[in-house]
């Protein structure tokens, strides 16, 4: 099979996309020109290319005017905590942070006083709309365990826009997610980040620019699965096996990609290799444009992970579950990658035995980069909780570190493992205007998200039904409009 | 004082259990679940494992040991009212798991008093954050009876399993008409069914005959349910089906009823109100998670006891009840947040459910006569940042250590030149 050349990705930008998902397309087709894993168009519209965004975002922010909350306690997501503190919010990003800001013309002024500033909390785990409530069979769309290899599928196929979730989310104070597929597979597919905006396609929720990930599983999950069928994978084994081979086929298409394009561009007349979902996914791992995602609880399997991609050249980037991270900080630290946790559950299998509710704070504490994680529904609503759980929890034990800290385990640590930290996930200036302004502490059980802004939109007010989104499903149901 | 606490539960594991104790918390803040509410800098005496004294002025008896509550909350322990406590040890792993039975021929004979586990790794960390007491559920089966329940401690002792036979659990939701067949109609028909076979016992057992829907065993553990003498607790979550339950309950006099999930309960508020039908929520269940429960909403829990409805809260189904029973405080400080009065909802985490299960005048208060299950935190109870700092059982403290507690240890010093393995 022979690929049409896909069309430049300019020649699709019109004024009603947003721009940001059309830089998109130019950055790609620059980097397609350097000689990596292609893009629409290089400019030479003989080469074939892979098209990198064939779903792009057409996420639009809703209007926003100037907000000036005042006199609040601001937590910046990246370990500053100002008293007293003012936000000023221009243009969906945030223009100032500090104490005494005039509030401009025309500007909505917020009385923050006794009350919390913080960012949006993200989510780096979840599989709402894709396991979405109500959780009926035609809606089970999170695991497409036919193969232990499908990394040619991208959740964002299953994501069901109309999941009240999100609504139940962005109560509590969410304003991104990533969206994963399940753990059956050793490849599960490719994640997406999503704002968490209702919109009537996943493409109007699509985060601009962010990178696409990887999903991939460790341990019992894909060897279950997969064993119970009399098939590899069977054992632990059996799943280091499965990723390695996946990951020799993927350097072998990759390196015939490169071969092709060079060829091309030196004006032989070669043929391209044959275009594979899966493999470009792949591809795109060893490229370094896909980021991996890899579940996985115990300390010698990410061990193990770790040394594979090293063996493959690759990253991961973070580690989803993991458990056992508070046994392996340091290697996590030299090997620059991420630890997603709960606060404190476990026991549910084998690999999840060792959990201890000091997990995160300990990771941190002892030098890595950790985060919370939900994975849950229900979860997702309370994140300001669950930190505020393993924070307790690791001072109990003797750590020393302040809210102010620990509120990046929500928001900047997670946005940096999803390659949006220079966007989202702290109040600095020039940031997407993503902000929650709290009740109270938000390390308290009894403070609530009073308001949410979302690229500088209030998108959510707890005391104004009219900015509270109702989806599709609700309607006429006896739950419409419950929090 | 952790350590002091640990020297003392090492010291009374070795003693004989009925060993004379009195020891005297003194000085905290004293949530009774009393006339007498909260108490500032009262002292409670606990002697030969019962509740002496409670009060500003009670008298420190000169045997006593203190344990200095300056600071801290001072409450009765906290009571699961829907857990798995001693049941699973690792979910997924079949051989660690006693509380169903898919392929058994019995249903309601199944007595979880016969899988219950005091040393299960769960009890000490539950009990590490204020959980003193236990109901323990059975998970159903074949058919929508799960089996009989217990009431347990969470000291671990041999006898930390105080009342077998507690209650029969049944489920009547979404998935109970699942498990009886298809349809919400063939659960209802297995129930009377049930119940008729259970009244006919034994004689309608006689020679070859089989029940209706029960086997002679099964009947026979019924029996006391259709006479009223042991609670059936009933899941069920839609509107339609508490509407169904209350008339049950009604057509079946002497029955006692008690319903778990309700998550549109708020809908029917005033009818279970009217019908004295104490319900177990939990109050982080606000999503449409199936079409049984369209209305869930965080509102639940204060909307029922605004119509004043006896609620217990409990952690599942957003959480489970074998590894975080523990939660339910947190579950009730969320209460709170949406409109429930804290003296209400902490009284839902202890007091309501040790008198659902009829045991209210022993448990869940902090009053002379009560056993003497006292916590002392490091702050509000409900706030998910506070823990205990002494936890004591039938009056005695226990450890606040568990498994999790030495995996800890073992690691968070990682400059620690010794082997992990090692360090113990």
């Amino acid at each position: 099979m022979t690929l049409k050349p896909s069309l430049p990705a300019l020649a699709v930008c019109t004024a009603a996309i947003a721009l940001a998902a059309c830089s998109n397309g130019s950055d790609t087709a620059s980097s397609g020109e350097s000689g990596s894993a292609g893009s629409n168009s290089g400019g030479s519209g003989d080469i074939v290319r892979i098209n990198l965004d064939p779903y792009p975002s057409t996420y639009t922010p809703r209007p926003s005017g100037t907000t000036l909350i005042r006199g609040a306690t601001v937590l910046d997501g990246i370990g500053g905590q100002i008293e007293n503190g003012d936000v000023l919010i221009e243009n969906g990003r945030i223009a100032a942070v500090g104490t005494g800001l005039e509030a401009p013309d025309g500007a909505t002024v917020v009385d923050g006083a006794g009350r919390y500033v913080t960012p949006g909390i993200i989510d780096i785990h979840s599989h709402l709309g894709a396991y979405p409530s109500p959780g009926v069979s035609a809606h089970s769309d999170g695991n497409e365990a036919t193969e232990p290899v499908t990394a040619e599928v991208w959740v964002e196929h299953s994501v069901w826009p109309q999941d009240p979730g999100f609504e139940h989310a962005l109560a509590g104070g969410v304003t991104t997610l990533h969206v994963l597929p399940g753990s059956a597979n050793l490849f599960g597919g490719r994640g997406i980040t999503l704002r968490n905006v209702p919109g009537r396609t996943v493409q109007e929720m699509k985060f601009p620019d962010a990178p696409y990930t990887l999903k991939m599983a460790c341990g019992e999950n894909p060897s279950r699965v997969y064993g119970n069928r009399g098939r590899s994978p069977a054992t632990d084994m059996g799943n280091m096996a499965g990723y390695r081979a996946s990951w020799i086929e993927a350097s072998n298409y990759r390196d015939s990609w490169h071969e092709y394009w060079e060829a091309a561009e030196n004006g032989e007349d070669v043929d391209p290799p044959t275009q594979d979902l899966e493999l470009d996914t792949l591809m795109g791992v060893l490229e370094g444009e896909i980021l991996v995602q890899q579940h996985c609880y115990r300390a010698d399997q990410m061990a193990q992970i770790m040394d594979m991609a090293e063996e493959f050249g690759y990253q991961v980037t973070t580690f989803h579950h993991a458990v056992e991270a508070y046994k392996i900080p340091d290697l996590l630290a030299e090997h620059n990658v991420c630890a997603a946790v709960w606060a404190d559950w476990g026991g549910f299998k084998m690999e999840a035995y060792d959990t201890v509710r000091e997990n995160l704070a300990m990771t941190h504490a002892n030098g890595a980069c950790a985060m919370i994680h939900s994975d849950d529904a229900n979860g997702i609503q309370r994140l300001n909780q669950e930190i505020a759980k393993a924070l307790a929890d690791g001072r109990r034990a003797g750590l020393d570190i302040s809210e102010a800290e620990a509120w990046a385990w929500a928001s900047s640590r997670p946005a940096q493992a999803l390659g949006i930290g220079d966007e989202t996930g702290s109040l600095q200036e020039g940031y997407r205007a993503d902000v929650v302004l709290w009740s109270g502490n938000p390390f308290s059980t009894y403070t609530r998200a009073d308001q949410v802004w979302i690229d500088g939109a209030l998108s959510y007010d707890r005391r104004n039904t009219d900015l509270q989104p109702v989806r599709d499903f609700m309607l006429g149901q006896p739950g419409e409009g419950e929090q | 004082m952790k350590q002091l606490i640990s020297v003392l539960a090492a010291s009374v594991a070795l003693a004989a259990p009925a060993a004379a104790q009195t020891y005297a918390v003194t000085n905290g803040r004293v949530v009774t679940n009393t006339d007498a509410g909260i108490l500032e800098n009262a002292t409670v005496i606990v002697r030969d494992g019962d509740i002496v004294a409670v009060g500003a002025g009670a008298e420190i008896p000169e045997d006593a040991t203190v344990i200095d509550a300056s600071g801290n909350w001072v409450t009765p322990g906290v009571f699961a009212a829907f857990s798995q406590l001693g049941l699973i040890e690792v979910a997924l792993e079949g051989s660690t798991t006693d509380d169903s039975a898919n392929e058994s021929p019995f249903s309601v004979a199944l007595d979880v008093a016969d899988g219950f586990n005091p040393a299960g790794t769960y009890l000490a960390t539950n009990r590490m954050e204020g959980v003193t007491r236990a109901a323990i559920f059975p998970s159903t089966g074949h058919n929508i009876f799960a089996g009989q329940g217990a009431l347990i401690d969470t000291s671990g002792e041999a006898d930390s399993l105080f009342q077998a036979g507690s209650f029969v659990y049944a489920d009547l939701s979404e998935s109970g008409a699942g498990r009886a067949g298809g349809s919400r109609p063939a659960a209802w028909a297995f129930l009377e069914a049930a119940l008729a076979d259970a009244r006919g016992y034994p004689g309608r057992f006689s020679g070859d005959h089989e029940g209706d829907a029960l086997n002679r065993y099964d009947a026979a553990a019924l029996l006391p349910v259709a006479r009223g003498r042991v609670p059936l607790v009933m899941a069920v979550n839609r509107a339609a089906d508490i509407r169904r339950a209350i008339r049950f309950k009604a057509d079946n006099a002497p029955i006692q009823l008690i319903l778990v999930g309700a998550a549109e309960g708020w809908m029917v508020a005033e009818e279970l109100a009217a019908a004295g039908i104490p319900v177990i929520v939990d109050p982080l269940e606000d999503l449409p998670s199936s079409f049984d429960a369209l209305g869930a909403s965080l509102q639940n829990a204060a909307r029922l006891q605004d119509a004043g409805v006896d609620v217990a809260y409990s952690t599942a189904p957003t959480a489970d009840g074998y590894f975080n029973a523990r939660l339910v405080p947190q579950h009730a400080g969320n209460a709170v947040a949406n409109g429930v009065p804290w003296d209400e909802a902490f009284r839902a985490i202890t007091l309501t459910p040790a008198e659902i299960y009829g045991v209210g005048d022993r448990y869940g208060a902090l009053a002379p006569g009560y056993a003497g299950d006292v916590v002392v935190w490091d702050g509000d109870p409900l706030e998910v940042m506070s823990a205990p700092v002494a936890v004591l059982i039938d009056g005695e403290p226990t450890a606040l250590e568990s498994r999790q507690t030495q995996l800890r240890d073992r690691y968070i010093n990682i400059t620690d030149d010794t082997p992990y393995a090692y360090r113990r």
